[in-house]
């Protein structure tokens, strides 16, 4: 197994509270990892300081792109660590509210093109050809998420799951080679649960991009992840495949709760 | 519903007469320790505010219910002519157009404005055209609007008469005409370059007018000092504007919002305190004089022909603004700036490097800045720190808002209006500030999206699929 992301250790505190406790994590090629915990347990807290929003107070963030040597990405900025082939959604939806939709998955390409004042003033031949390069995988990545029926709406404009589908499609504009979604079935009904199921599933297999995801939806977590890591109090409690989490009883104690034991 | 608005209509008049009436009415003289009172003064306050409340009704009115734009309004076809005309009554624009009218014919005998005249005429004029086109045109011909997205034709046509319009303008009017509209396409120009900081990055800028100054001392300084040609300051100016944006952007990066407005603010006071008191370099209040005018080839020119040189120069960076700024909108790094504006910390997740995109908008704006304030320098010959100062930056600010954040289009009118109407309302003089103020008041009540709200761009793909988005 080729791993993608290696955590270990992550420690994150917050004046005199450790929201994050030496967690560890990883991440190999072609997986769908999921990180459950309790409201309050550090689940974005770690996301965040795994994609450069925070620095953390200790451990290390190595990640190994593939094809290319490993980089320890603690401390270094979020554009940079997406630049380096890591993209993520938030939980509370992040979109550019007054911008179309196709745009805003054309922000997502551009740490992958490079022109620059003076060439978008001149619009020479090579910007030319890249703003079409753009605009049309931005657009095949709207048509892979079902949104291209609605490229030019403002994204403000958008029904709630279409914006969490939306930030996918901009996540994944950025060329990553590991996507971190943050809660992407919040507040979504069931049928737009199975939708986003389908979605991730088919992003994991189709385009190879590794995924990790906070969930709350136990069945949404249940059905496609293939190893799942639950948090508690900042601390990592247990980890393994999705039987063994379901029948963990430090788990179902934490977490899942009597609803778990009966099931 | 009629009885009901007037009435309101009356109440408000009365409310604000009430309430005005020891500011308008009453006045002390402590000299003879008399009272004065000043009837005529009541009326006016009883007569306006009559007509103001009926068009804040209306308007507002049609703020709640709004509706499409009725350029094709189907309610009127098949109409006869009377119906129509009740249809057409109902219209929130005809209404307004009423009322000013009204407003203005019911002085007309009292007042001798010029203004006073000519917005009768205005308003006459306008309130004709669109009961006219009401009235009998609304079904032969398409909106104007609609037949201009259709001609291929229209778009060069416009320009064509634009292009003949701003070339033939200096050379109807006095140099004085062209001189303020010289001053008033200066601000065009700051205001394009203030709309990419604020309308585009979403940057609040308050010290603005500070590259102004930088560009047009550096003019000022480099002229009387060094001799320095014209054309060798206009690029030094831009090149300074945008080093001093540069440096000023550096300790600003982290900051937003409110943070960053007050910042900029103090940029600008400082900015105005060193032109003030570094007598030794800036010359104090005094300012520098004699800076030349702009040369061509060493032509000599009076003034009259200097100033409508100017005038084409200052048209040329209008353009030139135009077509950069438009240009950069529409592509990677328009949209960066966008993003920017619209969720600081997505935008950082997406890729996109802060740091640079953040100075990169705040240093183009100063460039633009810089650049004009060369010619600004050129055209008063003379400069001082009173040039500069907050009330500067301030209204080129308004006129980004007012124009509509990001909008090229609204921003150039935006200007326009601003610079030239208090010019033309000289006439009723100090009251003109009034009209400005209450123009703004009301522009951000029921227009907050500003004259043009910023369109944005839609593309189409024609991708594998062969779909038209």
């Amino acid at each position: 197994m080729e791993k993608l992301l290696d955590v270990r250790g992550l420690t994150m505190d917050f004046g005199g509270l450790r929201a994050v406790d030496n967690v560890s994590l990883e991440i190999n090629k072609g997986e769908i990892v999921a990180l459950i915990g309790p409201n309050g347990a550090g689940k974005t807290t770690f996301f965040n300081c795994t994609t450069g929003i925070y620095t953390p107070t200790g451990g290390d963030v190595v990640i190994h792109p593939p094809g290319e040597a490993e980089v320890r990405i603690n401390g270094m900025k979020p554009n940079r660590i997406t630049t380096l082939g890591m993209a993520r959604t938030f939980q509370n939806i992040r979109l550019f509210p007054a911008m179309t939709v196709l745009e805003n998955v054309m922000i997502g390409r551009h740490c992958r093109t490079s022109t620059d004042i003076i060439g978008a003033i001149l619009r020479g031949p090579n910007t030319k050809k890249q703003e079409k390069e753009t605009i049309e995988k931005s657009y095949a990545l709207l048509e892979k998420v079902g949104l291209d029926h609605l490229a030019n709406e403002f994204a403000k404009n958008l029904p709630y799951g279409a914006q969490r589908r939306l930030e996918i499609a901009r996540a994944m504009a950025t060329d990553p080679f590991l996507l971190l979604l943050d809660e992407p079935a919040a507040g979504m009904n069931p049928q737009e649960t199975k939708e986003l199921d389908e979605l991730i599933v088919r992003i994991a297999r189709e385009e190879g991009i590794s995924i990790l995801l906070i969930e709350h939806d136990m069945k949404l977590v249940m059905n496609i992840s293939e190893r799942i890591y639950v948090m508690e109090y900042g601390k990592l409690l247990a980890y393994g495949p999705p039987e063994e989490i379901k029948n963990n009883p430090k788990v179902i104690e934490a977490y899942l709760g009597e609803e778990a034991v009966h099931a | 519903m009629i009885a009901s608005t007037i009435r309101k209509a009356v109440i408000a008049a009365l409310w604000l007469a009430f309430l005005t009436f020891p500011l308008m009415v009453v006045k002390v003289n402590t000299l003879k320790d008399l009272v004065e009172w000043r009837w005529i003064n009541l009326a006016w306050v009883l007569y306006s505010g009559f007509f103001a409340s009926l068009v804040w009704q209306v308007l507002y009115q049609y703020r709640k219910t709004k509706k499409a734009d009725d350029e094709d309004d189907p309610s009127l076809q098949g109409l006869s002519l009377g119906d129509r005309l009740m249809v057409s009554l109902k219209d929130p624009y005809v209404l307004v157009l009423l009322f000013a009218l009204a407003y203005f014919v019911g002085l007309y005998p009292l007042v001798s404005f010029e203004f006073w005249r000519w917005s009768c005429k205005i308003a006459l004029a306008v309130l004709a055209a669109k009961l006219a086109y009401k009235l009998f045109l609304v079904k032969k011909v398409r909106s104007c609007s609609a037949v201009m997205k259709e001609s291929p034709l229209s778009k060069p046509i416009l320009f064509a008469v634009l292009g003949i319009a701003v070339i033939y303008f200096p050379f109807s009017v006095d140099s004085y005409q062209v001189n303020i509209m010289v001053l008033a396409l200066i601000y065009v120009v700051l205001g394009l370059g203030l709309n990419i900081t604020v309308g585009l990055a979403g940057l609040l800028d308050l010290g603005y007018i500070a590259f102004f100054a930088v560009g047009a001392y550096t003019y000022g300084l480099l002229n009387t000092h060094f001799g320095l040609d014209f054309w060798i300051c206009l690029p030094l100016g831009g090149l300074i504007g945008t080093f001093f944006g540069v440096l000023l952007g550096l300790p600003i990066l982290r900051l937003r919002g409110d943070y960053l407005a007050i910042v900029t603010l103090g940029f600008g006071m400082i900015a105005h305190q060193v032109l003030t008191n570094w007598t030794d370099v800036f010359k104090g209040n005094l300012g520098i004089h004699k800076i030349e005018r702009p040369g061509f080839f060493g032509m000599e020119m009076d003034l009259a022909q200097a100033t409508t040189y100017t005038y084409f120069l200052v048209v040329l960076l209008v353009i030139g603004t135009i077509f950069v700024t438009n240009r950069l909108k529409d592509s990677r790094i328009g949209r960066a700036w966008m993003a920017l504006r619209e969720d600081e910390i997505a935008c950082v997740a997406m890729g996109i490097d802060m740091a640079r995109t953040k100075l990169s908008a705040y240093a183009f704006g100063a460039f633009w800045a810089g650049t004009v304030g060369v010619i600004f320098a050129a055209r008063n010959t003379s400069i001082n720190p009173n040039s500069f100062t907050f009330l500067e930056s301030a209204i080129v600010l308004s006129i980004v808002v007012l124009g509509g954040m990001g909008s090229i289009f609204g921003v150039i009118i935006a200007a326009l209006v601003m610079m030239l109407m208090p010019e033309y309302l000289r006439d009723i003089g100090e009251y003109r500030w009034l009209v400005f103020g209450a123009v703004m008041v009301l522009m951000m009540i029921f227009r907050p999206q500003g004259l043009i709200a910023n369109q944005r761009r839609t593309y189409k793909y024609e991708g594998a699929k062969g779909e038209e988005s």
